[in-house]
Formats: structure tokens, C-alpha cells, sequence
């Protein structure tokens, strides 16, 4: 009896122990290549649940395939929110697809992490060069990533709203100063009509803060990181610039014209009315026009001494370094660079077309098209995020630093803790360099 | 007097306690059937959690063109389904051999478990990444069995790793301990076994135990969402949870949001439901209850 208590006992507590390690019998290693089954490629892209923009994405490769007989990709589409988690656990487990789209400010990060190839897609049919500074991803001087369209941010507001109470539509030989932008808030929130007459979507997360915020707080002339060599954010993300930017930002939540956290759809909101003015992207200028009509202005940003400055770059076409058929991924990627494809994502997703020749053949993009004006402002305000592998762990820090200073945070000290915590990081993985 | 008003303050105390609970629910199921605009419009006013104005069931169509949620309630339901039946017989076995036997070094195994409940996921998800991939897999290739590795992208991915939990091995060693030691001495004179004791007696006589620890287990294996993002890359594996974020894209559908929230969540009530008393019985049986 003894012999089967023990034995009994070794099983159930080994079975429990053996499932929950997952370990066991360990063989092999996970290899080094992945993503391509022989001429069979495997493409991610972030778009599942966003059918206009995946149906281009079907387009091209159901082009591509049909275009020859040699390589055949196939698709697999992952939800946008944890998309770079997915890339991560794939990349950790050595089994990123051949191709994949990447947020471009994540470019150089993936690139020195080793989940990115360098691409090399001379001879396709639109030059690199065509495009949008904003769209193409380098590093080290290196090409790695392309995308067929960039995004611009815009503030958007009625007219009629602005009329009603006296002030100037900017544009953008003229643009708001600093003074004129908050004269405008006190007098939308003198007029009682609005709990927060500013939108700058504040309910936000992730990505959507130092894409909409930094913009602002390079306009004063601040930085996220000291661009010369990317070394440190001592000096310049709690610069005397960026610490005023800080003011500024928390101001607009104590004088009450903007709200702390924005509601669940800021967009909805603004056209509801409930707010004057919101600062958006050109996603949704499409939505707008067509609730708005004649009505929409759509405004340059606010120069707040250094000029108006937006946000570049958006998703873009990689190849991974571990793809075992480079030569089909390239081969893809090649295909792909065709103006008629520029202009299927620019017509279905409401983007900025990436060449000029593509935005002539878009007709809300053309020149005197309704949003002819943001492909100016992507031309000529777009400001790269920091082109550094320490950008996804900036922009973590610049997010916690900007919601606290909404918080009531002490712009100063909570600037400077985000700088610090940079440069730690920076020390700790030696620069990035390598 | 006195105690008739204890009584409806009391009572009171249980609807506003039940509504908090209930609202939100409500609110989900009556916003399924209204358009954005009147699920915003609504939203200022009680209307939000009345089923007014203009209702249909085109959210509930939407949703399905937008996301593949049949194949993804049906992965969810497999899933959950056979975590549930394994975590069962796993953690009861582990938990039997820990109550009911005597063997040196069971109370530093117990206490080893129990520690392992402060380690969050999130700390081992990708180490586990790396390891699930190591695992070898037999697979079907054409008309062929073939010997591969890695689990990345199958379906025993998203189950095997939680069947063992430390807090079902924890809940049914405390369970198995109220159970009186003298049943066992008793089978044994009748020459019975240790696994005829677990399985004829203490399983048996666990009822509330095993529905409790299903509850338990169901409920993260259902709601599973940072896991299979890392670990399935197929569309057609994944479960409901990761179809949520289908929703979040640059138009967000809330209308469709809430139809699918719905869908998923009436599972987990009609569960609930089935096992209430059980639950709150050997909740209350095992002094687990905080």
C-alpha cells in the first residue's frame, strides 16, 4: 500500500508539476528561419476588423500572386491594439513571417532588435525617393520599411462656431500663435456653450500621446531626446522649452477648456458639438466633411514659436531578418510599389497618398481638393518621431509624463523624472549602439 | 417598527447593490440594439439603460461580418471546455496525493505551489513563449504523421499550459481535508485502492469543489486575451476575447461592440448561474471566502 501511495502521489503531484512548466521533453531549437514555407510567404498586417484597409492589403497580394507563378503569399491579419505584441512573441520565438507592417516609429527599434531586414526595392515602379520623407524607414543610413500612405494631424473646427465669436480661421501663411490659440479658448469658454471647448483627445492611450503632444512641445522649441547622437533627454525633454510646453498643456485642464480625459469618442463628441475645436488625424476628416459639410474648417497647428509641427510617419511595409525566401519577400514588396496602389489605400482608408503623383490621382488630395491642405501640412510641418531604438521606451516615458502633468504633476519634475528614466535606459543598453 | 425599517433598509442596501452590478449588463445588452448616435445620445440620461428609440438587430449583423465571432465563440467554447475537464482531474489528483496521503515532503510541495500564486503571468509570458516553442508536436501533413516543433498556432497552446493552477490544487487540498479521513481507512480495510478512493469516494463527495474550480477555471480560460495574441497567429484559431479588439480600429463600432459583448457574455452568466449554489457552498465550506 505504501508502494501505491507513493506511487500515486509522484504521478498526481508530477502530472500537475509537468503541465504546468510546459516543459518536459524539450527538443531542437526553434530554428533560424521562418516565414516562408519554399515560395510560400507569410504576410501580418494589423488590420483585422478594419476591412478597408485589409481589402487593399487582399488586393495587392491577390495581384501578386495572380502575377506570376513562382511566389505565393498569404495573409494573416492581427486586431491593431497588441499587434507589436504579437511581433515580439514571434520575434522571441523566431517565427516572424517573411513580410510584415510596422508602425514607423518603431522601425529603428525592430531594426536594432534584429527583427528587421534591410530591403532593397530598386526597379519597382515608384522610386523611394518619390515618397514622403515621413514614409520611408531608416536606420543606420539603411532602408527597412515603406508605407504606401502617412497620416496628418489637423485641428478641426465650424466656421461657423468660429465666426460666431470673432476669431480668425488660421491658415497656413498664418497660422495661430500661442496667444492668439488661447484668446480663441477663453472666448469659446466665456461663451458657455461648452464645458471644454478644446478636444485634443486626452482619453487616448499608447502611441496617440506623443504622436499628438510631441508635435506640440517641439513647436516651443522642446524635443523628446537631444537628436544629436540620441544620448540623452537631460537638457532637452526637461528643457526650459519643454517645461513651459508643460505649462501650457496643464493650463488648458485648470482654465477648464479642455477636459482631463476626454470622452470614449472624441470624433463623436466634436461633431455632437460638444466641443469647438479638436485636434484629430485626417482619418476622420472624411467623416467631418460629410457631417459638416461647407462648414468644416480644417485648420494648420498652432506655432508656438518654433513653427507648426505634426506627427510623421505611419505603418510601413518590412521584411523580417529571419525570412527564409528574402528574395520573394523583395519580390513582393516590389510589387507592391505601384501608383495604382498608393492610391487604392489613399481612396479606401481616407489617408494621405505617400507620392505626389498618387495624390493627383485622389481627387480629395488633388491640388484645390477638399483636403488638398493635408498633404501640405504632411509636406511641410511632419516632424520624424525620434529615428532611435530607445523610441517605444521614449514614448512610454513622454506618455506617463504628459498624463501626469494633466494630472496636476509639476511640468518641471515630471519632465525631468521622464528624462532621467530615458537616460537610464539609454546607459543601461549601452546607447543602442551596435 | 424598528425592525421593519432595518428590514427595508436592508432591503434597499440589496438593490442598490444588485443594481451596480446589474446596470452595466443592461447597458450592454440594450446598446446592442441602438446606433452609435443613440447609444451617445442616450448616454446624459436613464434612456441609456432603456431599450428606446429606434432598435434593431443590425449591430448583431455587423458584428459577424466584421469579425469571424461564430468560429470564435466556438474556439472560446473548446478551449475553456477541455482547460476545465483537464484543470479538474489535474489539480483534484495533485490536490488528493497533498490531502489524503502521507509522504515526506508533501507540505514543502503544498507550500512551493501555494508561493507560485504571487508570480503574475505577465513576468513569464514570454519566457513560456520561448518554451511552448521548444515543445515537440506531432502533426498531420497530408496523409502523413510528421514529428515538428513548436506550438505556436495550435490549439493545445491555449490549453495545456493552464490546466495545472496552484489555486484549484490549493482549493480542493482544503476541500479534500474537510472530508473525513476515517472513509478512507474504511475502503482500505475493504481492500480498495488510493485511486479507487479518489475517484469512488472523495470525488464524489467534492461536488461543490470541482464546480467552484470550474467557475474558476472557465472564467480566464474564457476571457484569455494577452496569451493567444502572442502564441496564435491564425485567425481561425483564436478566441473571443482577441475578437473584441477587431472592434478598435479607426471607426469604432460600439453599437457592435456591445452586440458582441453580449454574445460572449451570456455564456459566462448561464454558467454561473448553473453552478451558483454549488459555488457559494463550497466557497463558504472551504473558509476560502475572503
Amino acid at each position: 500500500m505504501v508502494f501505491r501511495t507513493r506511487r500515486l502521489a509522484a504521478a498526481s503531484v508530477a502530472a500537475a508539476a509537468a503541465t504546468a512548466l510546459v516543459a518536459g521533453c524539450a527538443s531542437g531549437s526553434g530554428g533560424s528561419s521562418s516565414g516562408a514555407s519554399g515560395d510560400t510567404l507569410t504576410l501580418w498586417t494589423h488590420n483585422a476588423g478594419n476591412s478597408a484597409e485589409l481589402d487593399v492589403v487582399k488586393k495587392i497580394i491577390k495581384d501578386f500572386n495572380g502575377s506570376q507563378s513562382k511566389y505565393k503569399v498569404e495573409l494573416q491579419s492581427f486586431p491593431q491594439t497588441d499587434y507589436n505584441n504579437s511581433v515580439v512573441a514571434a520575434a522571441s520565438a523566431r517565427k516572424l513571417p517573411c513580410l510584415l507592417d510596422v508602425d514607423g516609429p518603431n522601425v529603428a527599434n525592430w531594426a536594432w532588435g534584429g527583427y528587421l531586414a534591410p530591403i532593397d526595392v530598386t526597379g519597382s515602379q515608384v522610386p523611394v525617393e518619390d515618397q514622403l520623407d515621413s514614409t520611408v524607414g531608416t536606420y543606420n543610413d539603411k532602408l527597412y520599411s515603406f508605407g504606401h500612405y502617412d497620416v496628418s494631424l489637423a485641428f478641426f473646427a465650424r466656421k461657423s462656431v468660429l465666426n460666431e465669436h470673432g476669431i480668425r480661421i488660421p491658415t497656413m501663411d498664418k497660422p495661430w500663435t500661442k496667444d492668439e490659440f488661447d484668446a480663441a479658448l477663453a472666448k469659446l469658454k466665456k461663451s458657455g456653450k461648452f464645458t471644454y471647448p478644446l478636444e485634443m483627445g486626452t482619453g487616448g492611450s499608447g502611441e496617440w500621446w506623443p504622436y499628438a503632444y510631441s508635435p506640440q512641445l517641439q513647436s516651443f522649441g522642446g524635443d523628446l531626446i537631444d537628436r544629436n547622437g540620441y544620448k540623452t533627454a537631460t537638457g532637452t525633454l526637461d528643457g526650459k522649452e519643454s517645461v513651459e510646453w508643460g505649462d501650457w498643456f496643464q493650463s488648458l485642464v485648470t482654465k477648464g477648456y479642455m477636459a482631463k480625459k476626454s470622452g470614449a469618442d472624441p470624433n463623436k463628441d466634436f461633431l455632437a458639438g460638444k466641443s469647438a475645436i479638436q485636434w484629430d488625424g485626417s482619418w476622420n476628416a472624411t467623416k467631418n466633411a460629410e457631417k459638416l459639410g461647407d462648414d468644416l474648417a480644417i485648420i494648420p497647428p498652432v506655432d508656438f514659436g518654433k513653427g507648426p509641427k505634426i506627427g510623421g510617419a505611419s505603418w510601413q511595409w518590412a521584411m523580417s531578418s529571419t525570412c527564409s525566401n528574402k528574395e520573394g519577400a523583395q519580390e513582393w514588396l516590389k510589387f507592391s510599389r505601384q501608383t495604382k496602389y498608393f492610391v487604392d489605400y489613399a481612396k479606401a482608408t481616407s489617408t494621405i497618398p505617400a507620392t505626389n503623383e498618387a495624390a493627383t490621382q485622389v481627387e480629395d488630395y488633388q491640388p484645390g481638393g477638399r483636403f488638398a491642405v493635408l498633404v501640405q501640412f504632411a509636406q511641410k510641418y511632419a516632424t520624424l518621431r525620434p529615428v532611435t531604438p530607445a523610441y517605444p521606451y521614449i514614448s512610454t516615458e513622454f506618455q506617463k509624463a504628459a498624463q501626469d502633468i494633466l494630472a496636476g504633476a509639476d511640468p518641471k519634475n515630471a519632465l525631468g523624472q521622464a528624462a532621467k528614466n530615458i537616460d537610464n535606459n539609454l546607459k543601461t543598453n549601452n546607447n543602442y549602439s551596435g | 417598527m424598528t425592525s421593519l425599517l432595518k428590514r427595508l433598509g436592508g432591503h434597499a442596501g440589496r438593490i442598490v447593490l444588485a443594481l451596480v452590478f446589474a446596470l452595466p449588463l443592461v447597458f450592454m445588452l440594450v446598446s446592442s440594439f441602438k446606433t452609435d448616435d443613440q447609444i451617445f445620445g442616450d448616454l446624459g440620461s436613464v434612456s441609456a439603460f432603456l431599450p428606446v428609440g429606434a432598435l434593431s438587430l443590425d449591430n448583431y449583423t455587423a458584428m459577424f461580418d466584421r469579425v469571424p465571432a461564430a468560429r470564435f465563440l466556438l474556439n472560446s467554447v473548446l478551449i475553456s471546455s477541455i482547460t476545465v475537464v483537464l484543470g479538474i482531474i489535474v489539480n483534484s489528483l495533485a490536490a488528493f496525493a497533498l490531502a489524503r496521503m502521507r509522504w515526506s515532503g508533501r507540505k514543502v510541495v503544498l507550500t512551493t505551489v501555494i508561493a507560485t500564486l504571487i508570480v503574475p503571468f505577465e513576468t513569464f509570458a514570454l519566457p513560456l513563449v520561448w518554451w511552448v516553442n521548444q515543445l515537440p508536436l506531432l502533426r498531420v501533413n497530408g496523409f502523413q504523421l510528421e514529428w515538428t516543433t513548436g506550438w505556436m498556432d495550435t490549439y493545445q497552446v491555449q490549453i495545456l499550459p493552464f490546466v495545472a493552477n496552484a489555486f484549484s490544487i490549493f482549493f480542493f487540498h482544503q476541500f479534500f481535508q474537510s472530508i473525513p479521513k476515517e472513509l478512507d481507512e474504511a475502503a482500505i480495510m475493504d481492500g480498495a485502492g488510493w485511486f479507487t478512493i479518489y475517484r469512488r469516494i472523495v470525488m464524489p463527495l467534492s461536488g461543490p469543489a470541482v464546480a467552484t474550480v470550474a467557475i474558476l477555471t472557465f472564467l480566464p480560460a474564457w476571457n484569455s486575451y494577452l496569451w493567444p495574441l502572442m502564441v496564435v497567429q491564425s485567425e481561425e484559431l483564436r478566441p473571443v476575447m482577441v475578437g473584441i479588439s477587431y472592434f478598435f480600429q479607426l471607426n469604432v463600432g460600439w453599437g457592435q461592440i456591445m452586440a458582441y459583448s453580449s454574445m460572449i457574455t451570456v455564456p459566462i452568466l448561464a454558467l454561473f448561474v448553473a453552478f451558483q449554489r454549488s459555488f457559494v457552498n463550497s466557497i463558504a465550506s472551504t473558509g476560502v471566502k475572503g
